[in-house]
């Protein structure tokens, strides 16, 4: 399936572009035939209700699961990651609905989880605790309230402080799509208007961002492109600017084919 | 908390950890020890004699190895059951190739590496197999130990050597060359807990395996590594009971097992993964040591000691509930 020429569809290839990506799990027929695509400094949002496969598809581009079928192309070339190391060296960074975080290291450790920065003492490669922590302290700071220690351990940070903290590792490292599963569903009216503002900065940056949300008024206030998905399908793809929260509710519930 | 921890980059103050359940909790083992010590000397003078502690930290290089590897293990949520048969299967491949004879660093090093493939074969199965860490071990605490007898043929092996005897009887002033060795192990084992990226990946396996993978981790070398770490440990402790005993036995060892979990967790290192020190067990085993040392000075019955080796452990498991 491919888009049907929408109002103000920019030019030039998209960054990720997923082709009839499948994927089974046992029985269950989590991901058919998805086909979508973002852009570079565009929020491109997925909807749809629980269980339609946004998740699956999310940790398909991320390397956790590899489809059954399809392609999904990154920077115009076709990848086949064989776990999150792969995806992530190519530049795909992923905020998981469950954050991915470790609660029992510190949040420095948590920002460079993998991304360790080492000094060589001749043959060994020693942890360079001081210089991860000053840097983690920069990346933090760039949050505008509510700045957790980087000392402290990440169960002892509040909600929207964990998103936060989740948020600033897959902007950093030279990131180029950032993908987020609904960061904003556990979190308050003051969070949610904090991450959001991360989440605009990420694309300001030039980052692709790719939003998974369940709030229609969020996803038309941050996103430029809309995929709704309906039972493991991609039901359809709207700009953002031409279409309304009603013509999306229609597709998420089946009132509305395409 | 949240709050406070807006401006504050660094620990809390002193005065107010010691205020909190779970810094007692973190330190238990460090807390009876000195109770325990204190106790001790005030029943019996002769405990704190330089000969007396010499002998204790001589009888706590064995347990401090083998609380080491199980460390790693238990950190990351795993438990390795094999860690004492297979130090037996270490002491008895010693033992034959030393009566084999193929000389002493030969069979030191032969002891090694088949207590290190024993740990090996551990994580393999159970990063490959997907199958539970204790089944696995439990497995391997029989096949290791059957392996020993096989191999001894059901006999001990007296191994009379200088090097070996110098081991158990030399040192540095009380520090026996065995304890010696022993914090050469921890010391080491710290730094690769704390000061290398295996050692985070090894915390972050064992805290949140899911995450770890998800960062790109790979949970199941880390597995492998582990068990294979705790291992190796457990041929460098046959070593030192090969020293110690100045025989090869295929003795069952139950007790080396019980008290490497036991040092653990009075440590404080968590059950479910992801937190530990290595100091924590290092003064668990010593605790273990001091409280049989103390029991047999005192005259208690032999019968008692692992009555108040249960009871101590099961207490600092019970405070462990407190921790952070
Ligand atoms: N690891 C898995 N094993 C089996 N079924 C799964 C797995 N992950 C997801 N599913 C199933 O796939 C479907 C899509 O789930 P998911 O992608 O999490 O949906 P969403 O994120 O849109 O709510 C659901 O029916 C879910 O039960
Ligand atoms: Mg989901």
């Amino acid at each position: 399936m491919t888009a049907r020429p929408n109002p103000g569809t920019p030019a030039g290839e998209p960054l990720l572009d997923c082709r009839g990506v499948s994927l089974a799990f046992g029985s269950v027929r989590a991901l058919v035939d998805v086909s979508l695509s973002a852009r570079e400094g565009e929020i491109t949002a997925i909807v749809g209700d629980n269980g339609a496969g946004k998740s699956t598809l999310v940790r398909c581009v991320s390397g956790i699961h590899r489809p059954d079928s399809g392609h999904i192309e990154f920077d115009g070339a076709e990848t086949s990651f064989h776990s999150p190391e792969d995806a992530r060296e190519a530049g795909i960074e992923t905020v998981h609905q469950n954050l991915a975080l470790v609660e029992d290291l510190t949040v420095w450790q948590n920002l460079f989880l993998n991304r360790e920065v080492v000094r060589r003492l001749g043959p060994l490669a020693v942890l360079d605790r001081r210089a991860m922590r000053a840097r983690a302290k920069e990346m933090v700071s760039k949050l505008a309230v509510n700045v957790p220690a980087v000392r402290s351990r990440v169960r002892r940070l509040s909600g929207g402080q964990r998103q936060a903290v989740a948020i600033c590792r897959a902007a950093g490292f030279s990131s180029r799509l950032v993908i987020m599963d609904e960061p904003t569903a556990a979190l308050g009216v003051q969070e949610t208007a904090r991450v959001e503002e991360l989440i605009r900065a990420l694309r300001d940056e030039g980052h692709a961002v790719m939003l998974i949300s369940h709030n229609f008024a969020q996803v038309i206030r941050l996103s430029q492109q809309v995929w709704v998905m309906r039972a493991g399908r991609c039901v359809g793809g709207r700009r953002t600017a031409g279409t309304t929260g009603e013509e999306i509710v229609a597709l998420v519930t089946g009132a509305l084919n395409r | 908390m949240a709050n406070a921890t807006l401006a504050a980059d660094d620990r809390e103050p002193w005065t107010s950890r010691l205020r909190d359940a779970g810094f007692w909790a973190e330190w238990a083992a460090l807390v009876g020890l000195v109770v325990l010590v204190v106790v001790f000397q005030v029943l019996n003078p002769t405990f704190l004699s330089t000969g007396n502690i010499a002998s204790m930290l001589l009888a706590a290089a064995i347990l401090i190895v083998l609380a080491v590897g199980q460390t790693f293990v238990i950190a990351t949520a795993g438990i390795d059951l094999s860690i004492a048969s297979t130090m037996t299967l270490g002491a008895v491949v010693l033992g034959q190739a030393y009566s084999a004879p193929w000389g002493l660093p030969l069979s030191c090093l032969l002891a090694v590496v088949a207590a290190a493939l024993a740990g090996m074969v551990n994580g393999v199965i159970i990063a490959w197999g997907r199958i539970a860490d204790f089944i696995v071990t439990l497995g391997m605490l029989s096949a290791a130990s059957g392996l020993a007898l096989i191999l001894a043929d059901g006999k001990p092996v007296t191994i009379i050597d200088p090097a070996l005897l110098a081991l158990s009887t030399g040192g540095l002033g009380i520090f026996g060359w065995s304890f010696v060795i022993a914090v050469v192990v921890a010391l080491v084992a710290h730094a690769v807990l704390f000061h290398t990226r295996f050692g985070t990946h090894l915390l972050a396996t064992g805290g949140a395996p899911e995450s770890a993978r998800a960062m790109g981790i790979s949970t199941q070398r880390v597995k492998i590594a582990v068990y294979t770490i705790s291992g190796t440990l457990a041929g460098l402790a046959a070593i030192l009971l090969v020293a110690r005993i100045g025989a090869a036995e295929p003795a069952s060892n139950t007790s080396f097992l019980l008290n490497s979990v036991a040092a653990v967790v009075l440590g404080g290192v968590s059950l479910f993964g992801g937190r530990g020190t290595i100091i924590g067990p290092v003064i668990g085993a010593l605790l273990l040591v001091a409280l049989v040392n103390g029991l047999t000075l005192l005259g208690v019955s032999q019968f008692y000691q692992p009555l108040a080796v249960g009871v101590v452990v099961v207490l600092a498991a019970l405070l462990t509930r407190f921790q952070r």
